[in-house]
């Protein structure tokens, strides 16, 4: 198990949004987490990334306790987030923002930018750019190779189609999905519940702060509650 | 009684005498301009230098620190009361660095941070108490009489178009430009300081690909408190220290800052320049009376037409 997750729960101020929460993300899986909005999705995100503090319950990664460690400590284990709303650092340029992306890791990372820019060809052209003159799926795109800059071991993807037009979710969706072919482990949070689990090996249905589901991704897929609540079928 | 040349050198134009073979009304009205000008620009860079601490600690933490001319104070007591002491010149300097830094880290450590979640008010309001307590503390220890230092290349005036020119102008403006200029390298051209510079662009971003944020606020006081502290040594020559020094020293950096665009750098250093130049006129043509006055008359005027400021944040963000 790279990723186990035990009884968590967080709350904001009095508002009880994770309700012992348990989940896990094996080396090498695409695991979904679908659920409307405010189920909790988001939350779990910055509770794993440590942005957000949990009240209680237990993260393990690789098997050591990262409850209580802070976001940049968790960068440094190999968790990285492309957050919801991409969070690009606008006024700089694409390859700074790239570079930031391998802050924690140091050294020089020319090759890995150069490799960023093999998969995405049109950031090459818009290296200078500032981040934030972009088109949402560009700005989607520096955000993912902004976290893949820092070899993650787990890669969090919170809402990564959100804003944008159909055509390029499914460009950002296959991209996804070639990046778990290379063999990186992906924890992807969606409320697009049809795309995200048709690529997903397992998925798991958050209400309200809670687990009501998990199953592979395909059982969830073919389940009538799934359809009924999130696939309007 | 405070001297009249504190704060800014009140600009003296040379006696006509002095400036020889150069006469006539439209020289003299030439070298008189020169004259306020040198000093402006002189004061201006402490200015500069001073918004410059303001930005870098308002990017990193949203603060605004009205202890920042507390730190040029600590750079000007230390260097004028440790060279009295015997200690060599640069090394004052360095001492007075270290202690402002010292002082600028414990603030961010123990006031700002312990208060991260209080209203950007509240923060204000423990800078302005850290502030009152430095002075006190430097009344305490320094006393309260002015402290002179000894200019660092002498006393002569360099003649410049009937214009009269201090050697320690020139150390001002050209230490000033130095700090400017590694400054602008660390931000544009350093990962450190474009992980600075991420952070007020985006915190949580910054958090998400590592950057402990904290250790970030923690060195933009550091940073800021050096600066400062750099800027009163070289100017103390000129002005004297007091424990006092600061009050006004922080107020026109943060009219430089304001001006600028709050949270720009290049428009700190340009706001400065400006207040410094306005004062310096002001105090030459009208009377040296309203000298002070200028920069807050600056600042109304730039919180009604144009609160951006001159080089406000421009709007290159898509959402």
């Amino acid at each position: 198990m790279l990723l186990e997750i035990s009884g968590i729960n967080t709350h904001y101020g009095r508002i009880h949004a994770l309700k012992s929460v348990d989940l896990v993300v094996n080396e090498g899986e695409l695991v979904a987490l679908v659920g409307a909005n405010g189920a909790g999705k988001t939350t779990l995100l910055r509770t794993l990334s440590g942005v957000q503090n949990a009240t209680s319950g237990t993260i393990k990664f690789e098997g050591v306790d990262i409850t209580r460690m802070t976001p940049h400590q968790r960068v440094a284990e190999g968790i990285l987030q492309v957050p919801e709303g991409r969070q690009l650092f606008g006024p700089l340029s694409v390859e700074d923002n790239l570079r930031l992306g391998a802050y924690r890791r140091g050294g020089k990372p020319n090759d890995d930018i150069e490799r960023m820019y093999a998969s995405f060809p049109i950031l090459k052209q818009k290296r200078h750019q500032p981040a934030g003159t972009l088109s949402g799926g560009q700005q989607q795109m520096v955000a993912i190779a902004r976290a893949l800059m820092a070899h993650p071991r787990l890669l969090l993807l919170d809402e990564p189609s959100m804003g944008l037009a159909p055509l390029l979710v499914g460009e950002i969706f296959n991209a996804v999905q070639g990046l778990k072919q290379q063999g990186t482990t992906i924890f992807l949070v969606e409320q697009n519940a049809y795309a995200a689990l048709a690529i997903a090996d397992r998925g798991y249905v958050l209400e309200t702060g809670e687990v009501t589901l998990h199953d592979t991704g395909e059982a969830l897929l073919a389940s009538d509650r799934v359809k009924q609540a999130y696939l309007g079928l | 009684m405070k001297p009249a040349k504190f704060l800014a050198p009140s600009p003296q134009p040379l006696s006509r005498e002095g400036r020889g073979a150069l006469s006539g009304d439209a020289i003299t009205m030439g070298a008189d301009f020169l004259q306020f000008l040198v000093s402006g620009i002189t004061v201006g860079a402490i200015y500069a230098l001073a918004g410059l601490g303001f930005a870098i600690i308002y990017n990193a933490s949203t603060v605004i620190n009205f202890a920042q001319g507390e730190f040029i104070m600590i750079g000007g007591m230390s260097a004028s009361t440790l060279t009295a002491a015997g200690v060599p010149l640069p090394l004052a300097i360095l001492a007075g660095c270290a202690v402002a830094m010292l002082g600028g880290v414990l603030l961010a450590k123990f006031a700002i941070e312990k208060a991260r979640n209080a209203s950007v008010v509240t923060l204000i309001i423990i800078t302005i108490g850290a502030s009152i307590f430095l002075r006190g503390l430097a009344e305490v220890v320094w006393g309260k009489e002015f402290h002179q230092l000894a200019s660092f290349s002498g006393d002569t005036p360099i003649l410049l178009l009937g214009a009269a020119i201090l050697p320690q102008s020139l150390w001002v403006v050209g230490v000033a430009l130095v700090l400017i200029l590694v400054i602008g390298f660390f931000f544009t051209r350093t990962l450190a300081g474009k992980a600075m510079l991420a952070t007020s662009y985006n915190r949580l971003a910054a958090q998400l690909v590592g950057v402990n944020v904290r250790k970030v606020v923690l060195a933009a006081f550091a940073l800021s408190a050096a600066l400062g502290a750099v800027g009163g040594a070289v100017v103390t020559p000129i002005t004297f220290s007091s424990s006092e020094m600061g009050i006004m020293l922080g107020l026109k950096g943060f009219t430089a800052a304001v001006l600028g665009g709050l949270g720009n750098g290049l428009g700190a250093v340009v706001g400065g320049l400006i207040v410094g130049i306005a004062e310096a006129l002001s105090a030459g043509y009208l009377s040296s009376a309203y000298k002070d006055a200028v920069a807050f008359v600056i600042i109304l005027l730039v919180l009604v037409f144009m609160p951006n400021g001159l080089f406000g944040k421009r709007g290159t963000e898509r959402v």
